[in-house]
């Protein structure tokens, strides 16, 4: 349809869009709340607008308007989606049906989720052109093998015969682009497309989604909490927040010169000034040589790691997905008995096993997990779930523990009010704080972070982490901090692992690892961050030296 | 098909036999258990004990309890299910006949159950949380609350007493027309059908509704696809390995759990044999009636683990 005109013109203008749902709190009567007030944006053919903003802000709402889709009972109460010149909310339910897929295409944020999985891919591809009639099932398969092979996937004539489940998270979201751009769509609604991929394969398939809109003449509308990344693809960017347009202009002024303090948040989020400890003269914890595998399985998960913690200093693991980052965690602490080597605590080696461990040994060992509200019982109050350690490891009870509970939400900077709530009343970034503390009542020497922060938006992370390094100068506890984010890294980290494929690649303290010369993977690792600078994205491409694992 | 799923199935059905050689086991312990034994029941009042001892020798009774079991085991896996005792008949000539009439019912009741209560799932699901979806469950919950014998005598009243459209007692013999057979059976088809009916259309909307959940069902909805489509695409095939679970346990039901229903019904199927030969004590009997229905209930779930197995595209098309 686009190619019909030219390239010009207005493609979609929203008008006071305003969007509502009903919610039913706990003990209260239902309530309606407003999600979006009154937004209103224009797309010009062939562009792309980027939406950003932290969870909550509406982005995804407003993404979905423009195909009249409301998620669990979100209705659009006001406003008009002017799409290809007609209001489509006036079109009712076949007219959205008729745009949907063939006027408008979606790209979900987890495509390993949102193709159905009892389908081969190359029929979920060619469905909506099929459904809509625009092509023939012969003309439908050709375009989407020349898809395949503009968005660089490998086989592009055979990879329509596979499941899903036979192909990789990176490769699925490029397939996932290939299905949306199937029909020819006006406008494609990009959901968060690269957020569940590991930085090194994000890159690709960034460069992939780029490439294709840019050959296409697709018009898009980007969401994304992540700054950096929307600065690569947007010729616009409009920040949101809680439902309200905070800011809207080019994507440089944006990045480079933002006018409202919110937009400066964002744009300087990242940056924690942690000077690096120097690793003290012993370890209290030592890893030595370990090797480990699930089940009898001949696939070893971690290969000889040997690595050091010392005492109130963080040792940061990082690698991507499957590289053993989160097994080495579990052979820590026991959930995952080691096959040869020890950790030795204290000078002495901790049993293997779980099982065979002295609670005192437990208790030095602490976890936080990144899921923080399915850590904990949704039936227990926050009370109740910090008390639970003080009980377990000290058996204090009654006044006494109810004092050390006040005073360790006070240290998790939340009053004393919080103790009778439950976790479902909290937001995310107070919920991983809760399990901040239930880690510290148990005052171990160690607290093992599995990637804390990465389901948390950028502003809410940055208070986690400011948070984990005061109470590491008062505690003085360690951190094993594992993640895939290297800005995290370089906020919190003393010393860092570079994890690739099971292996330790790169060890030492901060400074070291971070400065050249760089090993392939540590290059390919750092290189891969996406930096907020336009063009960005093109240069770290050429740049590259190896490809990455997940391709 | 590659050899990890055949691996799967060729577990599966081990596993089956070794669960019906337990049964067995369990079945022939049980009948042991009993105060009494064949040759007094034969004898009845009449016995002495010169010819209780006698007796007891010509049946083998006086051999310890393995070999009467391996010896009873060797002649079912020949066919041979011994002899009831109060009529002295061959039983499996007689049970080939009830068999056949017990499978005859239950597969039309199937036929007409296992497709309704898929459909009425389906279109629950399609208008979940409106008035037809509330109108079905309400209904299908209605006919399996009601016992079998309620909604049985229900339909006789109405359909052979009152109106007189199909008769009250299902009597079939040998070479019987087909479309008389059919008139014969269709108030206890329809008695089982309502019973099994509610507990199928419940499990596929309650298996749909759960995948309606997933995020490629949004992803189909944005495609631009009918509600209905979205079901019958792309919720469905995901859902099917717990309606085929549930299939099975009601077909099972149908061919295993009729006993109220032929009665009722006077129908002669393996039911009411199993019921005529309970009251008479015929230990044989039971012991073999209730060595098929376990088979019978054995198989069907090993087809529905089979079922889900091959619904799974995992398993199918491995990485």
């Amino acid at each position: 349809m686009a190619d019909s005109k030219a390239n010009s013109g207005l493609l979609l203008d929203i008008r006071n869009l305003r969007i509502e749902a009903t919610v039913f709190p706990p003990g209260e009567p239902p309530k309606n709340i407003v999600l979006v007030h009154d937004v209103s944006l224009t797309l010009q053919k062939g562009k792309v607008l980027g939406l950003i903003g932290e969870s909550g802000a509406g982005k995804s709402t407003i993404g979905l308007s423009s195909m009249g889709y409301g998620r669990g009972g979100v209705r659009i109460t006001g406003g008009e989606v002017i799409l290809n010149g007609r209001d489509i909310l006036k079109g009712g339910k076949d007219g959205f049906r008729k745009l949907r897929g063939r006027e408008v295409c979606y790209v979900a944020q987890s495509a390993a989720a949102a193709f159905n999985p009892a389908h081969k891919l190359m029929d979920q591809v060619v469905e909506a052109t099929l459904l809509h009639g625009t092509a023939t099932r012969a003309e439908a398969e050709k375009r989407a093998v020349a898809l395949f092979k503009k968005l660089s996937l490998p086989n592009p004539e055979t990879i329509g015969e596979r499941f899903p489940h036979q192909v990789s998270g990176g490769q699925l979201q490029r397939v996932m682009t290939a299905m949306a751009l199937c029909s020819e769509p006006d406008l494609i609604v990009f959901d968060e497309p690269t957020t569940a991929l590991d930085v090194t394969t994000q890159i690709d398939v960034l460069a992939a989604i780029k490439d294709a809109i840019r050959d296409t003449h697709v018009a898009a509308l980007y969401i994304t909490h992540d700054l950096a990344v929307v600065a690569q693809v947007s010729d616009e960017i409009m920040v949101l927040r809680h439902g309200r347009l905070v800011e809207w202009g080019g994507t440089r002024q944006i990045i480079k010169e933002p006018r409202q303090e919110y937009t400066n948040a964002l744009v300087s989020v990242h940056e924690i000034e942690h000077a690096e400890q120097k690793p003290g003269t012993t370890p209290f914890l030592s890893v030595k040589n370990v090797t480990a595998a699930y089940g009898r399985s001949h696939i070893k998960v971690l290969k000889n790691v040997s690595v050091d913690i010392y005492p109130g200093q963080t040792l940061a693991v990082v690698g991507e997905s499957g590289s053993g980052k989160s097994t080495l965690a579990r052979a820590i602490t026991g959930l995952l008995p080691p096959e040869e080597g020890t950790v030795t605590f204290d000078g002495r080696p901790l049993a293997n096993r779980l099982a065979d461990r002295p609670k005192e040994d437990l208790r030095q060992l602490q976890m936080i997990y990144q899921m923080a509200d399915v850590a904990m019982n949704p039936r227990q109050t926050v009370g109740t779930i910090i008390g639970r350690p003080l009980e377990f490891y000290f058996g204090i009870r009654g006044r006494e523990r109810d004092k050390r509970v006040a005073e360790l939400l006070d240290k998790i900077e939340m009053g004393k009010g919080f103790s009778d709530r439950y976790p479902a009343e909290l937001s995310g970034g107070q919920k991983q704080r809760v399990c901040i503390a239930r880690s510290l009542a148990a005052k171990p020497k160690l607290i093992i972070c599995d990637e804390v922060t990465s389901a948390l938006d950028p502003l809410v992370a940055h208070g986690i982490l400011k948070l984990l390094l005061e109470l590491q100068k008062e505690e003085n506890v360690a951190y094993l901090f594992i993640t895939h984010d290297l800005a995290t890294v370089k906020s919190i980290a003393d010393s860092i692992a570079v994890m690739y494929r099971g292996e330790v690649v790169r060890y030492g303290p901060k400074s070291k690892v971070l400065s050249p010369p760089f090993d392939d993977y540590t290059d390919l690792l750092l290189s891969s961050v996406p930096e907020m600078e336009i063009g960005w994205l093109e240069k770290a491409i050429k740049g590259r030296r190896m490809a990455s694992a997940g391709n | 098909m590659s050899s990890p799923i055949l691996k799967l199935i060729a577990q599966r059905i081990a596993l089956g036999i070794v669960l019906l050689l337990a049964v067995s086991v369990l079945i022939f312990a049980g009948t042991q258990i009993l105060p009494g034994d064949v040759a007094q029941a034969i004898l009845g009042q009449s016995a002495t004990p010169e010819s209780l001892a006698n007796l007891r020798e010509q049946l083998g009774l006086n051999d310890p309890a393995y070999i009467r079991y391996f010896r009873w085991l060797g002649g079912v896996l020949t066919g041979d299910l011994g002899t009831a005792m109060s009529s002295g008949q061959d039983i499996a000539t007689s049970i080939k006949d009830r068999l056949w009439n017990t499978l005859f019912l239950a597969f039309w009741a199937a036929i007409v159950a296992v497709p309704l209560a898929i459909i009425l799932g389906l279109i629950a699901v399609r208008y979940r949380n409106g008035w037809v979806d509330k109108l079905i469950s309400g209904l299908a919950l209605a006919s399996t609350s009601f016992p079998e014998f309620f909604i049985g005598y229900v339909l006789v009243y109405f359909f052979a007493v009152k109106w007189q459209i199909f008769p009250g007692i299902s009597t079939v013999y040998d070479g019987m027309p087909f479309g008389e057979r059919m008139q014969a059976i269709a108030l206890p088809a329809t008695a089982l059908t309502l019973v099994v009916l509610a507990h199928m259309m419940r499990m596929t909307r309650a298996a749909i509704l759960n995948v309606m959940q997933s995020a490629y069902v949004e992803t189909a909805e944005l495609k631009g696809l009918s509600a209905f489509n979205v079901i019958r695409r792309h919720a469905f095939p995901n859902a099917i390995a717990p309606i085929i679970n549930v299939v099975m346990l009601n077909l099972a039901y149908l061919i295993v759990g009729v006993v109220v229903v032929e009665v009722i019904f006077v129908y002669p199927g393996m039911g009411q044999y199993l019921v005529d030969h309970v009251t008479k004590r015929d230990v044989p009997v039971v012991q073999a009636v209730g060595l098929i229905f376990a088979a019978v209930y054995i198989s069907l779930n090993i087809i529905a683990d089979i079922g889900a197995i091959v619904a799974n595209p995992r398993l199918r098309h491995p990485k």
